[in-house]
């Protein structure tokens, strides 16, 4: 059995920005695995722009984006294995199988969870119908389109107003494809404001909210899609049916971090993320894993994947560094309060961070002016003022250290809504 | 000229075709879709019921007893994903416990073994997760699941093995009776066989029209299903049913034989022979069932909601024997349930029924089982590492929800009845079969395809005909 300090799994943007900033930190003997045939993850299907604004202060396409990163591998002595699929974690042995060089056990010190996401399907979200096929996932049509070089279908409704939808419904228009509609269920989108600007509007493409796919025809291939209006519990009115003449229905309807190694390593997860518990190192429940990336949480931009990432590497080597042992520090729990769907992470170890902590949490409907507030046993320690909040948009506050200290016991996170509007 | 045409490749096909394939006689199957088991074996609740059900003395309770029996060593030896979980038939009230009582006693006399009936108490120790309504339960320990498609097509290669002809894409559209023959027209091409077996399930009262055999009706009936991701593996250990009624067994919650968690199915009758649509009603009667076993069910874990068609027909009975109104015409319809738990012990009964009918057969001596297909996922680590060392396919991970590798697709692509489309690949290897129901894995197999057939990837199908999966190449447009 092969032994390594950090094992990175996954190199995607997370992975490679976990493992660059592990390497940076001394420590030098570091594998990354990847099940694809080259780094870059899915930013490699990503060939719109739009990528970079905050961490490069450039607008960049997706594969210039992974092509940074790749390039500053490529100026260490990091190893990447190819090919290769992980099959298991058990107690930090990496079960690892590729074509190459067939069942492999590697032993590392530390371990970096990278594997990212893949997109929600037509099951959880029981679009009811027939069983005609051309129902995609809107990434799954994105590869086929910008590596494979194919349309999947020409006449196209998407359902859901997720980003990789917007981005899909102008790619394939472009491409010659006819998009006759995006439905959304909620009343409002879940993409970037600037998505569905660029992606519909720019193009006349009709968005339809508060409405949801009733039937799907075909027997066997899509020939048609309804669409309903729904009511405020998200039940279609009848009457209000729209029935469109196509090929394809494109679902574009979230995101699910993929988490069945770390489930399988039982490892902590945490069922409003559905990724791992972390801390504020980004260290999971099992001591020296770290996660970061999609796998963690859902993130809107690439730019705050490499930030996160970046901070999962530094702990990672810190961990390495020290011997494998993590200082015994008082813990603080993160509660969500009013109108918090997470917050990642979920606990702050206080030693484990240097001055601040940043917290991630998404909102659960939109809020147009905000407070978010920051409680400790019913004690306000922080608040934040924002505009405009959205489901669709990840926000971040930073929470200094002195301020951590102070609390007692857990700490609340909520987003209330402003009545009065100060101009 | 065919000692015997069957006419249809699925679960009731694919058995006779096995059976009489251990005797020197020559035989094909028919089936009008590009792959076999691709009607109602495709789309069923896989349950290998224990035989308590069916009226004492019919033909469904003789086959189904011995169909049990038949499928666990069948399922074992070819390595087709079976779990004896044992069923259970739960009571909610003193007229359901007498109704447990009755199954009880007719389970004795068609000769299911093991059977009690337990108590709350007992029951939820064995379920702790069903409904606190429940006041006890029959638990019959020969119950069973298994994969119906890889039944099926486990049974399809030992025929083909033992030299069946299989030709898929021919749909009959004629049969002649000659005096000592038929000729059957299918798919443009013309068969003659000294005897026909229709095995044409929801279509069987179509084809026995066609010879003037037609003393039975099809009545379809539909069901719809939801299919759990694995991780919900924990609600159920065995197969619960509630009480059956006049419509059917009811809706059942049981582990599947490959590990998922199945919910369904509803009951519709008067649906077309190929609607297998969804419906926000039937999915949200299903729900409503359900909850009455357990209320445990997250239905965000659902990756796949489907529906299937019963052959049910307007006998009590299943149809199997020769038509009474042609001779050497052997009808194998209204295969209704238990008629997965039945289909072995059926094509063991038509090699009775067709030496009745005057075919003269000779066991043969050199009858062998297929090679069985290999589920990469489920070897140690050790034969892991060795699969990958004798052949490196093994270690490209295809489908990585249930780790299917690029080996185990050759394989099925080296069998006798290849794989055409996307889901001739997932019936055999489970691909796309997990929670992302193909999303990564539908694309690099469809490249395998192109590659393994030398065709254009607009060419390659999805499922049925015209079921394309790309329309177009960038370019080509406009």
């Amino acid at each position: 059995m092969t032994k390594r300090d950090i094992v990175v799994i996954g190199a995607g943007p997370a992975g490679l920005a976990a493992a660059i900033a592990a390497y940076n930190a001394g420590v030098k003997d570091i594998l990354i695995i990847e099940r694809d045939k080259e780094m870059g993850g899915i930013l490699n299907q990503c060939i719109h722009n739009g990528f970079g604004l905050h961490r490069f202060g450039e607008e960049l396409s997706g594969p210039e984006y992974a092509g940074k990163y790749i390039d500053m591998i490529k100026d260490t002595d990091i190893e990447v294995k190819l090919g290769s699929m992980v099959l298991s974690i058990e107690n930090k042995i990496v079960s690892v199988i590729s074509e190459k060089n067939g069942f492999e056990q590697i032993e590392a010190k530390a371990i970096i969870l990278a594997m990212g996401c893949r997109e929600r399907n037509r099951g959880p979200i029981f679009v009811p119908g027939g069983r005609g096929r051309g129902v995609f996932t809107a990434g799954s049509a994105q590869r086929y389109l910008n590596i494979n070089g194919y349309l999947v279908g020409k006449r196209v409704v998407i359902l859901g107003s997720g980003d990789i939808g917007l981005i899909m419904a102008r790619r394939m228009t472009l491409e010659g494809a006819k998009v006759l509609a995006v439905a959304e269920i909620m009343p409002f989108t879940n993409g970037l404001a600037r998505n569905v600007a660029q992606c519909l509007e720019d193009y006349d493409i009709p968005l339809y909210l508060s409405h949801t796919v009733t039937n799907v025809l075909g027997k066997n291939r899509v020939e048609g899609v309804v669409l309903s209006q729904v009511d405020e519990n998200n039940n279609p009115i009848e009457g209000t049916e729209k029935h469109f003449e196509c090929d394809t229905l494109l679902l574009s309807v979230g995101l699910v971090p993929e988490n069945e190694i770390t489930r399988g390593a039982g490892i902590e997860i945490d069922p409003r993320t559905n990724g791992a518990v972390v801390g504020a190192d980004m260290q999971t429940g099992e001591p020296g894993v770290f996660a970061c990336g999609n796998v963690l949480h859902v993130h809107d931009l690439v730019d705050y994947v490499s930030a996160e990432s970046e901070k999962a590497g530094l702990s990672a080597a810190k961990y390495v560094i020290s011997g494998c042992v993590n200082s015994k520090s008082e813990v603080t729990y993160i509660q969500n309060g009013a109108n918090v769907g997470y917050t990642v992470p979920q606990k702050i170890e206080i030693d484990s961070i240097e001055k601040n902590a940043e917290i991630f949490f998404r909102v659960r409907k939109k809020i147009r002016y905000c407070d978010i507030v920051v409680e400790s046993e019913g004690v306000k320690i922080a608040s934040f003022r924002r505009e405009y909040l959205a489901p669709g948009e990840m926000q971040k506050i930073v929470l200094p250290k002195v301020l951590l200290e102070k609390a007692e016991g857990d700490i609340t996170v909520s987003a209330y809504e402003r009545e009065e509007v100060e101009e | 000229m065919y000692d015997v045409i069957i006419i249809g490749g699925g679960v009731c096909g694919a058995a006779i075709a096995m059976y009489l394939s251990k005797y020197d006689i020559s035989c094909c199957v028919l089936e009008k879709e590009n792959d076999v088991a691709v009607g109602t074996t495709r789309a069923n609740s896989g349950i290998v019921h224990a035989g308590y059900d069916p009226e004492p003395e019919t033909l469904m309770a003789r086959l189904n007893v011995r169909g049990n029996e038949l499928t666990e060593e069948f399922c074992i030896k070819m390595g087709v994903p079976y779990k004896k979980c044992g069923s259970m038939v739960i009571s909610f009230n003193s007229e359901d416990e007498e109704h447990i009582q009755k199954l009880y006693e007719r389970g004795i006399i068609n000769g299911v073994r093991g059977m009690e009936i337990i108590n709350k108490e007992e029951l939820l120790k064995r379920e702790p997760h069903l409904s606190d309504t429940v006041t006890g339960a029959l638990f019959a320990p020969s119950g069973a699941v298994v994969n119906p498609w890889r039944l099926c097509l486990a049974m399809c290669e030992t025929a083909a093995e033992n030299g069946v002809e299989f030709f898929l894409e021919c749909p009959v559209t004629a049969i002649e009776k000659l005096p000592t023959s038929f000729i059957v027209t299918a798919g443009g091409k013309q068969f003659e066989g000294k005897y026909v077996v229709n095995a044409a399930g929801l279509y069987s009262d179509k084809i026995a029209e066609m010879v003037g055999a037609n003393d039975f009706e099809i009545r379809p009936s539909k069901g719809q299903y939801y299919l759990l991701d694995k991780t919900s593996n924990w609600i159920v250990n065995s197969v619960i049913f509630q009480c059956p009624t006049e419509k059917g067994k009811g809706v059942l919650v049981s582990p599947t034989a490959d590990g998922n968690i199945i919910v369904g199915p509803n009951a519709e009758s008067g649906n077309a022979r190929d609607d297998v649509s969804t419906t926000r009603e039937g999915l949200e009667f299903v729900r409503q069932e359900a909850s009455k076993t357990t209320e445990k069910i997250n239905y965000r874990e659902n990756i796949r909601s489907f529906a299937g068609l019963r052959a049910n027909s307007d006998q009590k009975d299943f149809i199997i024997g020769e038509s009474p109104l042609v001779r050497h015409f052997i009808n194998v319809a209204g295969i209704k349930s238990p008629g997965l738990s039945s289909a072995i012990a059926i094509g063991e009964y038509l090699v009775d029924v067709l030496g009745d009918c005057g075919l003269i057969m000779y066991q043969k001596h050199d009858w062998k089982y297929a090679k069985p297909q290999i589920c990469f996922a489920e070897l140690s680590n050790e034969e892991k590492a060795e699969y990958c060392r004798k052949n490196p396919k093994f270690g490209n991970v295809v489908c990585r929800c249930n780790t299917v590798t690029e080996g185990e697709i050759l394989e099925a692509l080296n069998s006798h009845i290849k794989p055409r489309t996307l889901d001739g690949v997932k019936r055999r290897t489970g691909s796309g079969m997990g929670r992302c129901q193909g999303g990564f894995c539908g694309e690099k197999i469809h490249e395998i395809l192109c590659n393994y057939y030398g065709l254009d990837p607009k060419e390659i199908l999805w499922d049925k005909e015209t079921s394309y999966i790309v329309a177009e190449k960038v370019g080509d447009a406009q």
